[in-house]
């Protein structure tokens, strides 16, 4: 059995044997077969020395059990280390922050506490996945839509709390923005609610999300603050109708008024959807085509060599081939989806005024892209729609396995995602600076590309790089995830999110003012968490007798 | 986790697999008053005593991405693995040994990440080995 660092074997089997009597020795794991299942399988590190490795693992089942486990381990001084349904791949998996730290595993607690069909909420558990909900509300033909990621076994709580997001509408797919209330178990053991929660026989702890005083649920999303037990989340009305539109434009430079005018219409509600970009003469597909392609019913076609040899040339800054190039082949340069929720009559009438309002774009020109009325009379034959219709799925894990073109699979994947305007200049500039950043390391394949459109007021450019089972090879990509984050913090963008192996990267960036943010969650911790022991590193945030000179 | 059409540049750029056998493979789902929706997937499927716990296990933790669906990441990449020397479909295979499954299960392989005991237990894990292995010759 390995123990945590710094924790001595004797003081650590006393712990193991105060576990095992609170949540019963089947659900406390030590040995070496038991707690390797806690390796992040898509750690950057896979099977380096630095590879995250748990020293045991804690599985409770309710809420006492939690405060009890919190209890013994801040007793003795033993870090442990919180996952819901542990399934955050690409972004750190169910592997602690710091080594040696005991894995928290709430997956078992997988209650479906409330849901409310009127007014269209829920209050879960952490170890509840998108899959156990939209079965649960499928089971009672509720009239409610979830909104989940692209890989649905995830925990709803713990999405939320890594600040995940889905496809629906903006409030619900800003996933911690659609958490009402929360239950949080405090480093001492101690229980806390949130908003309305905190209020004996609170009757709309769902209902209204900031209470009264300071709103400190932001205090336990992407942080080590507590354990968090309970969240409530807004679900959506099944909406009658959906409809989506294509709006297709000309020349390079149109993408400064197309991003203007797509921003204007989802800050209005004229749009309800999340926007997905493309550019066909570029040859970047949308995030709808990607489903598309990794479900298999849409091959991608292959280039035409003249499109390549004038992409080539747009790239270097003439795009002048290329636009003549599309108008004879009637092909954009770029193109939006635009999607609406709601009455059929209201999302056509919608879509009729985006048309006008897009139209003051020269020779812009569109497409419907298809209705979808619900509930569906079958599945949807369009694998791009699960995500939109809040269908849960595990469809795009074909990213990086096996198939008849990738003879040599990948052993998972790490995502760089930093956030920039929602300006064409910054998408510009960001491939500017990125691809020249990433061909200085032999990367090729970071040409031109298209950020996503998840959250409203911002983009979000999505790079991810393989995992590998070669070393060297993922010497190699961290390497330029370091540096991109770098480069990135030098031109004012920064990760929205990333795994605990970048943590500390990405949270130096965060700098302003000599680091006075970091030094404030640094003052939290030590008053909500004297002994260390919740999540150490998680974020960038370490207890004070972990913490580096910066 | 998001697509990313730089990833996708590096794997490939068509990955259409022959699927047509895998779509006659998906039976229509048996309706009613008592059906319970079991698995990772729309299917309603009806659940009785009398159904094999390997089967609703399979339902619960493989068939999301080992179902009958041409979409499925593991049905795809066992298509392309063998290329119609054995079926793609882990429930129509003959051949697995038991052995094979504990250690997918356990260890992962490529991109299909291992399974921890909260979410697939020993005994669960037993009830899976057993039902891919029913038919084993």
């Amino acid at each position: 059995m390995r123990t945590p660092p710094g924790i001595s074997s004797t003081t650590f089997a006393t712990a193991i044997g105060q576990f095992e009597k609170v949540v019963g020795s089947q659900w406390v794991f030590t040995e070496d077969e038991d707690t390797r299942l806690y390796r992040d399988a898509y750690s950057p590190f896979l099977g380096e020395p630095e590879e995250r490795w748990a020293s045991a693992a804690v599985a409770p089942a309710t809420v006492e059990e939690v405060q009890e486990v919190v209890r013994i381990a801040n007793r003795h001084r033993i870090p442990i280390y919180t996952i819901s349904t542990g399934r955050n791949l690409g972004y750190g998996g169910s592997a602690p922050a710091w080594s040696g730290s005991v894995v928290l595993d709430l997956k078992r607690m997988n209650r479906i506490i409330e849901i409310n069909e009127e007014n269209a909420y829920a209050l879960v558990e952490p170890g509840v996945s998108y899959f156990d909900l939209y079965r649960y509300i499928q089971e009672r033909k509720l009239k409610l839509w979830i909104d989940c990621p692209d890989p649905g076994w995830g925990s709803l709580i713990g999405n939320a709390l890594d600040r995940g997001s889905g496809y629906t509408l903006p409030y619900i797919r800003n996933h911690f923005e659609a958490h009402c209330g929360m239950e949080v178990v405090l480093a001492d053991g101690e229980l806390l609610r949130t908003g309305m929660g905190a209020l004996p026989n609170s009757k709309t702890w769902q209902q209204y999300k900031t209470g009264f005083g300071p709103w400190i649920d932001g205090l336990f999303s992407q942080s080590n603050m507590g354990v968090v037990t309970k969240m409530g989340f807004w679900l959506m009305p099944q909406p009658e109708a959906y409809l989506c539109g294509r709006v297709l434009v000309r020349r390079r430079d149109d993408l400064h008024e197309l991003i203007r005018l797509i921003s204007l219409l989802e800050n209005s509600n004229i749009s309800s959807g999340c926007p997905d970009s493309s550019s066909p003469l570029l040859g970047i597909g949308s995030i709808g085509a990607q489903a598309r392609f990794l479900a298999v019913d849409e091959p991608i076609p292959a280039d035409d060599p003249e499109m390549a040899a004038l992409r080539d040339q747009a790239e270097a800054g003439d795009p002048s081939g290329l636009e003549a190039y599309g108008r004879r082949k009637n092909l954009a340069y770029w193109t939006f989806d635009i999607k609406f929720y709601g009455p059929a009559r209201v999302v056509a009438a919608q879509w009729e005024s985006a048309k006008e309002i897009l139209s003051a774009i020269p020779d812009a020109w569109f497409e419907d892209q298809g209705e979808y009325r619900f509930p569906l009379a079958e599945e949807p034959k369009d694998h791009a729609r699960y995500p939109e219709f809040g269908i849960p799925s595990l469809n795009n894990f074909s990213i990086g396995a096996r198939s008849s073109t990738n003879p040599t699979p990948s052993h998972g994947h790490m995502w760089l995602a930093p956030i920039i305007p929602r300006t064409a200049e910054a998408i510009f500039e960001a491939n500017k600076v990125f691809g020249d950043a990433a061909r200085q390391f032999g990367l090729p394949q970071l040409r031109f590309a298209l950020p996503a459109w998840y959250w409203q007021r911002s983009a979000i450019f999505i790079f991810g790089l393989p995992v590998s089972e070669d070393p060297a090879e993922n010497r190699h990509h961290r390497e330029v995830f370091n540096h991109l984050i770098e480069v990135a913090g030098k031109h004012g963008w920064a990760e929205y999110r990333t795994g605990p192996v970048f943590q500390d990267a990405v949270a130096r960036q965060f700098s302003f003012n000599n680091h006075s943010l970091m030094r404030f969650h640094e003052s939290v911790k030590d008053a909500l968490d004297p002994n260390g022991i919740l999540s150490p590193g998680r974020y960038g945030i370490w207890p004070k007798h972990l913490r580096k000179p910066r | 986790m998001h697509t990313s059409s730089n990833l996708l540049r590096r794997h490939g750029r068509h990955l259409w697999l022959q699927a047509a056998g895998l779509l006659l493979a998906a039976a229509a789902p048996a309706f009613a008053d008592n059906a319970q929706t079991i698995g990772w997937t729309r299917k309603t499927v009806v659940v009785t005593a009398d159904t094999p716990r390997g089967y609703v296990e399979y339902q619960n933790s493989c068939s999301v991405c080992h179902g009958p669906m041409p979409e499925r990441p593991g049905t795809r990449a066992l298509a392309a693995k063998y290329q119609g020397s054995l079926p793609a479909m882990l429930e129509d295979r003959t051949d697995l040994q038991p052995e094979l499954i504990r250690t997918v299960v356990r260890n992962g392989i490529t991109v299909m990440p291992h399974f921890r005991k909260t979410e697939v237990t020993d005994a669960e894990l037993d009830a899976i080995v057993a039902y891919l292995t029913r038919t084993r010759r």
